[in-house]
């Protein structure tokens, strides 16, 4: 099957490391993405509540493009790895097949640039396409250093299943539990997988958003996790960047460091770290999982 | 070259045409003197009329006299659907010495000034339909309604409240009932509560001796642990058949000793109870209450190690000894009931809060559903009556969380009726069995009823707190030291207009209430209809509220819609009592819209034979043309819609009846 | 679209189910196109393809048949009946120079009154698209009772 790839703003500055960890993943379990062409920004949640017509045709853009540039006649899978692009992208799928009188502005402007949306594009979550696609059994054949004892604790952000939940369920999602157990991990079961950390409103009201992403970290502290892993590249800043002014709040908070689940799935196939872009998070991981990473070294929990 | 005009050699018809203004329901949006001035222009009109209520006495009144005076032998009343009173201007007909069925109902309200928006083109129509009918009235004819004896027995469905105060009405005036319950005991929900709102009486004690009654009452038979799997026939005589599963005790020969219980290999009662939804333990041979009628224990073949292994010393066997109760070889039965009427009381399945994971139901075992609180309050459940939580403490806080699936556009959205009442009745037996905090979180309190407000101030005064808001989640996440090892309900509360976090050691889930799960079976089985959410549908919702479309098909309790137990036992009492006011006329008259085939015309060709759902007509091998038995058939038209050489017709739906209407209907411009 | 023209549907509804219907929009106050004249039967399996032929004779530009949903018929299965003869009658309608989409068969429950309404509105729009029904049906010799036969003979 092929995949085209919308990679998204965030990911190809802040969050490059879940692009390399990505792409690392992706290459061992066979199922290259490809990157769609000339794709531009989706709008985001910002764009939306100013203009609503015009944030749907910015997005809508890139699903032209994916029609446009895909061998496929039917349906075109786009993965994007960002939960807000996910989000975004989405919806505008969704308003063009349901919502006629958006569509009818949409379409015809689209058509002023010569291109065309038929409804063909389905949108995907990374996520997605290696428990549904790829599938568990796949994931565990390739494990060559099995993370038995790790414990993770799996955060996968509002947007993801919330309100498209198309794939996992909205409210207890597993899709990412399913990966990190696939890898050897424990996972902790707790309640917040899928609690706002607040994202993009970080730089407007920091005090909100410390308290969330603390609610977040504490809780997956307290249950005994040593990393949080995350799947889309706001939630993973927002997580990791607030962590020293959330102890300044709240002395009694730790640290504990932010992955991307790529990154952990990389580990588990035994890829060198700077492939997967290790050295970039401002938290290091756990000594016992990036030691001997890469080098055939058998993983040994901590 | 009108069908009408060709008609109008049949003799001298004379047709009154009345329209009703239905105050302004009609007239409102319909030019009603416009359209009668034109229905008097129509052939053979002699007389057209305006009244505001057609259906009143003074309207009744000039109908009948006009018919007399104007020697009228077609009568057309223009009003509402033939569903709300046909049967009242048929019965003016008869009254005044018209055959009724040369009366037709032309609806102008429904069809037209209810739907239309402009007031020329529901004038425009009303006057069509009228036309249509007055072709359709030259071609009706005298017919004689079709009479059948009705069986005075009854078969009621469900053996909950409804089905017992039903059954005891019935068998009390005389009838004999059967009455169907799935389960092994009748009792349905209301054997479960612990006490009743808002009076708290309680349930086992109102209930229990209704159950008993039934049991020894010589006009009811008690068919447990059984099913109707088929129903066949119609109004006056149903012909029900019944599966009776095995449940391996002989009803006749047990005597209700429970010894066999005590004996059975399993000494400890391991297996989950369904009656307390698990919270209790049975044996495979059990009884789900202590007072289940009939009193008979119950062999779960699934647990039963005899079944599962063939190898078991059967302690309970040798327990029973010469009574000879236990029957291992006993099997499903089906019965056939041969009935006049049919209850169903069916009753309602409660929503599950598993679809609604934000909740927690079934990921923190401190989250209980409405009904196994139930359970746990009263006095024969698995705690005796103790209100604890799994770990055997008791609870020093309860959040009770309202219209959990009610009132939600992702769940259902009708409003559950008794939730709001229930949950004031849980968290007044939580305060007086454990005097811990009680904390009600619901959207609308709705306590309409005799003593329902009260019982809600009351409930106040006792210190139970009320938070108007909609529970956003139930989780385990402490943010404070409070809120350690405690199931933290997050709630915005809508009076205060701030988000709040209610840290509580129990939560219960007032979950609303839904049809059964198999309802739409049970409507097919039994030819009625669903309205909306799949609630069984009333023939009419105000003036019909336990009748169905089907004739002798009635309907009492929640399977009808979400309702209390006085709702419930009040709308019994009704189902009683329109099958006892059937089966006390005796005799029922059917509406004669049934088929017949014209001798002269049948070329015998036998389409009509194959098509008949009820086997109606067969063929007669001498005269080589088929015959149709009237008594067999229901007046469908299926023949008539596929006679070949019209031959097979439909008394009322006959070819020039339903030709003369269309011409009519069409003949206008719009 | 003609703008000035006020299609005719000629509606025959089942008592169960899409008569009750239209009564339910009824009550519910639906507002729908006034476009429809309801004729009702007991069944839609009583409904022979002549009546809705006859109905295209007499002027109506499209035809509505209207029975309970499968498996929902009050007389078991007389729906199932009428969807064959409506199937064979729209592979025939074109022979007479009718659009098949002129008639139209809609299960139609009780309850669905809202089903009803968007049904009426619906046909409504595509007659409209459609324009009116040009084409002289040709005499149909119905085949029916006694009455109408002296009727045809005359």
């Amino acid at each position: 099957m092929d995949y085209l790839y919308y990679p998204g703003c965030s990911i190809k500055e802040s969050g490059i490391a879940y692009e390399e960890s990505l792409t690392a993943i992706m290459d061992v379990l066979n199922t290259p993405l490809q990157e769609l062409e000339d794709w531009n920004c989706c709008g985001a949640t910002t764009c939306i509540s100013v203009e609503s017509d015009e944030a749907i045709a910015l997005a809508s853009r890139n699903l032209a493009l994916a029609e446009k540039q895909s061998n496929s006649k039917g349906t075109v899978d786009l993965v994007t790895p960002c939960n807000a692009c996910y989000l975004t992208l989405m919806r505008a799928t969704h308003y063009l097949s349901e919502r006629q009188d958006i569509a009818g502005k949409v379409l015809p402007a689209l058509d002023k640039q010569g291109l065309h949306c038929d409804n063909r594009v389905r949108i995907r979550h990374p996520l997605d396409v290696l428990v549904n696609d790829v599938g568990v059994k796949a994931i565990s054949d390739h494990v060559r250093r099995k993370l038995t004892g790790l414990k993770v604790a799996c955060y996968y952000g509002c947007q993801m299943v919330r309100p498209y939940a198309t794939f996992d369920d909205p409210h207890r999602p597993t899709s990412m539990d399913q990966v990190m157990k696939a890898l050897g991990a424990q996972t902790i079961d707790w309640s917040l997988k899928t609690k706002c950390c607040g994202a993009a409103l970080g730089s407007l009201l920091p005090d909100i958003v410390e308290q969330l992403c603390h609610d977040i970290l504490r809780e997956a502290e307290k249950r005994g996790a040593e990393v949080v892993v995350t799947g889309c590249p706001l939630c993973h800043f927002n997580l990791e960047s607030n962590q020293s002014a959330i102890r300044k709040r709240h002395p009694d908070f730790k640290t504990i460091p932010v992955a991307y689940f790529s990154q952990i799935m990389g580990l588990g196939f035994d890829l060198p770290p700077k492939k997967l872009g290790i050295q970039r998070l401002f938290i290091p991981l756990p000594a016992s999982l990036t030691a001997g990473a890469g080098k055939g070294g058998e993983y040994v929990t901590a | 070259m009108l069908l009408r005009d060709e008609f109008s050699k049949n003799g001298d018809i004379r047709i009154g045409v009345y329209v009703c203004d239905c105050g302004t329901n009609i007239a409102g949006k319909v030019r009603v003197p416009e359209v009668v001035e034109y229905a008097g222009t129509l052939p053979h009109v002699v007389v057209a009329k305006e009244y505001k209520y057609m259906c009143s006495d003074p309207g009744q009144d000039m109908i009948r006299r006009e018919i007399k005076e104007q020697k009228l032998n077609r009568l057309l009343v223009a009003a509402c659907s033939p569903h709300v009173h046909e049967e009242t201007f048929r019965n003016v007909a008869a009254q005044a010495g018209l055959n009724p069925f040369l009366f037709q109902m032309v609806n102008i309200r429904e069809l037209v000034s209810w739907v239309t928006k402009d007031p020329d083109k529901a004038t425009a129509k009303a006057k069509d339909m009228i036309r249509a009918a007055a072709n359709r009235v030259l071609f009706h004819e005298e017919l004689e309604p079709l009479k059948y004896h009705i069986k005075r027995n009854v078969v009621i469905v469900g053996g909950g409240i409804a089905g017992i105060h039903a059954a005891l009405l019935l068998a009390d005036s005389g009838e004999h009932v059967y009455l169907v319950e799935r389960e092994s005991s009748i009792g349905g929900h209301m054997a479960m509560f612990d006490k009743t709102f808002p009076t708290l009486d309680c349930a086992a004690c109102i209930l229990t001796p209704k159950m008993t009654m039934v049991k020894s009452h010589p006009n009811i038979t008690i068919m447990s642990y059984s099913e109707v799997v088929e129903v066949n026939g119609f109004v006056g005589d149903f012909k029900v058949k019944v599966r009776k599963k095995p449940r391996y005790v002989d009803e006749e020969n047990c005597v209700g000793c429970f010894e066999c219980i005590d004996a059975c290999v399993f000494k400890d009662a391991r297996y989950p109870n369904e009656f307390d939804f698990g919270l209790g333990k049975r044996k495979p041979i059990y009884m789900p209450f202590p007072q289940a009628v009939p009193p008979v224990p119950v062999i779960d073949a699934d647990t039963c190690i005899e079944f599962k292994t063939g190898k078991c010393p059967k302690e309970c066997l040798k327990a029973c000894g010469e009574r000879a109760g236990i029957d291992f070889a006993q099997k499903e039965e089906i019965v056939e009931l041969e009935v006049g009427s049919i209850i169903v009381a069916t009753g309602f399945d409660s929503f599950d809060p598993k679809k609604m994971p934000q909740y927690g139901y079934g990921i923190y075992s401190n989250v209980y559903t409405s009904l196994e609180a139930e359970r746990l309050f009263n006095a024969s459940g698995p705690t005796a009556g103790e209100l604890v939580l799994r770990d055997g403490s008791k609870p020093k806080s309860v959040g009770i969380i309202h219209c959990v699936g009610s009132r939600d556009e992702n769940h259902n959205r009708w409003c559950s009726r008794v939730c709001c009442m229930y949950s004031m009745k849980l968290a007044h037996l939580v305060k007086e069995r454990t005097n811990a905090d009680v904390f009600n979180f619901y959207i609308d309190i709705r306590a309409a009823g005799k003593g329902y407000e009260e019982f809600y101030n009351r409930t106040m005064e006792e210190g139970v707190q009320y938070i108007r808001g909609k529970v956003a989640e139930v989780t385990d996440n402490a943010q404070t030291k409070d809120e350690e090892g405690k199931l933290v309900i997050r709630v915005e509360d809508t009076l205060l207009g701030m988000i709040r976090r209610i840290p509580v050691d129990m939560v219960i889930l007032s979950v609303g209430l839904e049809p059964q799960h198999d309802a739409l079976e049970v409507t097919k089985m039994f030819n009625i209809s669903c309205s909306g959410g799949g609630w069984f549908m009333e023939r009419h919702p105000k003036l019909a509220p336990v009748s169905t479309m089907s004739g002798g098909v009635f309907l009492a309790g929640a399977c009808q819609a979400p309702k209390d137990i006085p709702d419930t036992v009040a709308q019994a009492g009704a189902a009683a009592s329109e099958a006892l006011a059937l089966s006390h006329k005796g005799v029922i008259e059917v509406e004669p819209n049934t088929a017949f085939i014209d001798e002269t015309l049948c070329s015998g060709c036998q389409v009509c034979v194959g098509l008949c759902p009820y086997s109606a007509i067969s063929y007669d091998q001498e005269k080589k043309i088929s015959i149709l038995n009237q008594a067999l058939c229901q007046g469908c038209g299926v023949c008539a819609g596929a006679c070949p050489s019209g031959a097979a017709q439909q008394h009322l739906f006959n070819d020039s009846q339903l030709m003369a209407e269309i011409e009519g209907a069409l003949a206008g411009v719009l | 679209m003609n703008k000035e023209f006020e299609p005719k549907i000629l509606g025959i509804l089942c008592n169960w189910c899409s008569y009750m219907a239209s009564d339910l929009a009824g009550t519910s106050r639906s507002q729908y196109p006034p476009n429809i004249r309801v004729v009702r039967v007991m069944c839609s399996g009583r409904i022979e393809p002549q009546l809705i032929l006859w109905a295209f004779q007499q002027g109506a530009d499209g035809v509505l048949v209207g029975g309970c949903n499968p498996g929902d018929c009050h007389y078991q299965e007389g729906n199932y009946k009428a969807l064959r003869r409506v199937t064979l009658l729209k592979t025939m309608l074109p022979q007479f120079g009718i659009e098949p989409e002129r008639l139209r068969l809609e299960w139609i429950c009780a309850s669905c009154a809202e089903e009803m309404r968007k049904t009426v509105e619906e046909f409504t729009n595509t007659l409209c698209r459609l324009g009116p029904l040009k084409v002289q049906i040709p005499q149909i010799i119905p085949v029916t009772g006694k009455a109408v036969v002296e009727y045809v003979q005359t």
